[in-house]
């Protein structure tokens, strides 16, 4: 799965983003770059850059920022000539029109073409930047919008349809050049109120995009935590296989981790008894290598004297990991209304409590001992061969 | 002594096999089943005394196989063994008719005696299972509907304490001064209450303590 994931990225960046080819080019390759993206006959577009520079020197503008944003072809070896023929054919060309319009005065666009040609280009270079599935999202998209809300678009089209012939008739007359702008105004308007909608459905999609994202970080977050937690264990256990201890502890520890991450509520580990009290037995589990089988019914605030309580049952559970003999240790923890009581019990060989030297701190001092300075009580039961059970009383203060 | 004739239903191959491996002489492994379907199909052709069933499984789990064999009329009894702790799925196979519920870190000798219970009529409780049905009575602010079914004896209650704290119903036979029959004859009952009782603070407890 992980490997999956990050060849995720590579995938999208081997779509063929536009470059200019060497090999064919006139000038940068420029126009046989866009033809290739767009499957056209490069000559097309030749001829489309050609008349563009004609009005108004658009083409020419348009043709150095796609030269400027446009990766070049990486070629091994040495380069390919231009095709210098072609140029001067394309350069015939564009001084016999530039000469007929300077001459018939069609070209003077004025400054109502800049706002095109700036949106114009931008646009390009948007569509270049675009990875091709977006692109074709963009289209199918537009597509549908056309055809779902026709009598928007047909409006918009009218209104770009009538914008453009007053400001080709304003165009002729420079000193009415504020009509012409008047007229870019209601051009620009009938655009945007063609786009209106696909920009919406861009929005659209772009939200669902974000909502895609996150529900691939979780997916992330999910496969990081399985390698960070259940592979490494695995390769532990492979690594320990020899000790049969050491697998049984590593497998038990990463069990509760992973129950824990899958059914219990996430909650601050020390915030209530419940929590503690598992929290506890985990590590004491881990540190003695013997199962620790933990059953709490209700729940509350953690107190001081409740984490006196939990000091006790700590030490009570260490005692029946070290000293019993035993393989499972059973803790049962109830929270009452007015008071919780925790019993710590193993199966094990069991002692004769009478026959436990003073000195020792384990019993005396650290169960029973602490439990009575903190009010409350401990009572151990026990017999040789007949396991032990601590347990453990303490009011609630409420 | 009699034999029983169990059925195992566990969608994992290996699981199935590590079973038949742990169990006593006096089980006899009739048969697997990997999924509902083939479930349903090997507990009608097969009649086996017992079933142990998967809880998670694909094809709706064992709640559906449940259904689908204790809605037709079959008197074949259950023994869940899950590798989940989930309370609702828990109290989920019980309401749903199974005999008992035991978690798949059961020693083969204690999942031994346990299928000889079930077969018996008996219910087992592991001490999880205790916790979770204290605790699913114990959270009652509406007062009961049915006072019989819902809620715990005193008497109950000692006893579930008693298998949450880990002690074997010899145990606590000894331990409350009555018979290991005594004991059986409460958990049973509770089991009852458990499948039966309509309290509707039951599911919604077990909902309620879904992972957040």
């Amino acid at each position: 799965m992980l490997s999956e994931m990050s060849e995720m990225p590579n995938a999208v960046a081997a779509y063929p983003r536009m470059v200019r080819p060497v090999s064919g080019r006139v000038v940068a390759g420029v126009a046989q770059g866009a033809a290739a993206q767009l499957r056209l006959d490069p000559v097309v577009l030749r001829l489309a850059f050609v008349l563009l520079t004609v009005v108004d020197g658009l083409g020419l503008v348009a043709y150095a920022a796609l030269w400027m944003f446009t990766p070049k072809e990486e070629v091994k070896g040495h380069e390919p000539a231009r095709e210098w023929g072609q140029l001067a054919a394309y350069g015939v060309l564009w001084l016999t029109l530039g000469a007929f319009a300077w001459l018939t005065g069609a070209s003077s666009g004025g400054f109502g073409t800049w706002p095109i040609a700036v949106g114009g280009i931008g646009a390009l270079i948007l569509w270049q930047q675009a990875d091709p599935g977006r692109r074709q999202r963009w289209m199918s998209g537009a597509v549908k919008q056309v055809s779902t809300t026709w009598v928007r678009t047909g409006i918009g089209a009218l209104l770009v349809v009538v914008g453009a012939i007053g400001f080709l008739a304003a165009s002729g007359e420079l000193a009415k050049a504020r009509t012409g702008l008047v007229f870019t105004a209601v051009v620009v308007g009938g655009m945007l109120m063609i786009a209106a909608p696909w920009l919406a459905s861009l929005v659209k999609e772009l939200q669902r995009e974000r909502t895609e994202r996150i529900r691939q970080e979780e997916r992330a977050e999910v496969a990081a935590h399985v390698h960070d937690s259940v592979l490494h264990t695995l390769t532990l256990i492979q690594r320990n296989a020899h000790d049969a201890r050491e697998v049984a502890r590593l497998a038990r520890s990463q069990e509760r981790e992973l129950r824990n991450w899958l059914y219990q509520p996430k909650q601050d580990a020390d915030a209530t008894l419940a929590a503690a009290v598992r929290r506890v037995a985990a590590e004491e589990e881990d540190a003695h290598g013997v199962q620790i089988e933990v059953v709490c019914v209700g729940d509350c605030e953690l107190s001081e004297n409740l984490a006196a309580l939990l000091h006790a049952a700590r030490q009570a559970m260490v005692n029946a990991c070290k000293y019993s003999g035993a393989s499972v240790v059973s803790v049962y923890a109830e929270v009452e209304p007015d008071e919780v009581t925790v019993f710590v019990r193993d199966r094990g060989k069991g002692f004769v409590l009478d026959d436990v030297p003073d000195d020792r701190m384990g019993i005396r001092q650290s169960i029973i001992g602490r439990m009575e300075r903190n009010g409350g009580s401990a009572r151990v039961r026990t017999e040789p061969g007949d396991g032990t059970e601590v347990m453990l009383t303490m009011k609630r203060d409420t | 002594m009699k034999t029983v004739r169990v059925l195992i239903v566990d969608d994992h191959r290996l699981f199935r096999s590590g079973v038949r491996a742990e169990l006593g002489p006096s089980i006899q492994v009739i048969g697997e089943a990997e999924d509902v379907e083939s479930a349903v199909s090997a507990i009608a052709e097969l009649e086996p005394d017992v079933v142990l069933l998967d809880v998670h499984m694909p094809g709706g789990g064992g709640q559906e196989v449940l259904r689908r064999v204790l809605g037709s009329g079959s008197q074949v009894r259950f023994l869940a063994l899950s590798v989940s702790d989930a309370a609702e799925d828990v109290i989920g196979v019980i309401r749903g008719g199974a005999r008992g519920y035991v978690t798949k870190t059961i020693s083969g000798a204690e999942l031994t005696d346990a299928i000889v219970r079930v077969s018996d009529g008996d219910a087992v409780f592991s001490p999880r299972l205790a916790g979770f049905v204290l605790d699913a009575f114990a959270s009652t602010e509406a007062p009961p509907i049915d006072p019989e079914l819902d809620s715990l004896t005193q008497r109950e209650r000692e006893v579930l304490r008693l298998i949450a704290r880990g002690y074997a119903y010899k145990e606590i036979a000894k331990e409350l001064f009555i018979s290991v029959k005594t004991v059986e004859t409460h958990v049973s009952s509770v089991l009852r209450k458990l499948q039966l009782s309509n309290r509707h603070e039951l599911s919604r407890w077990a909902t309620a303590r879904r992972l957040v």
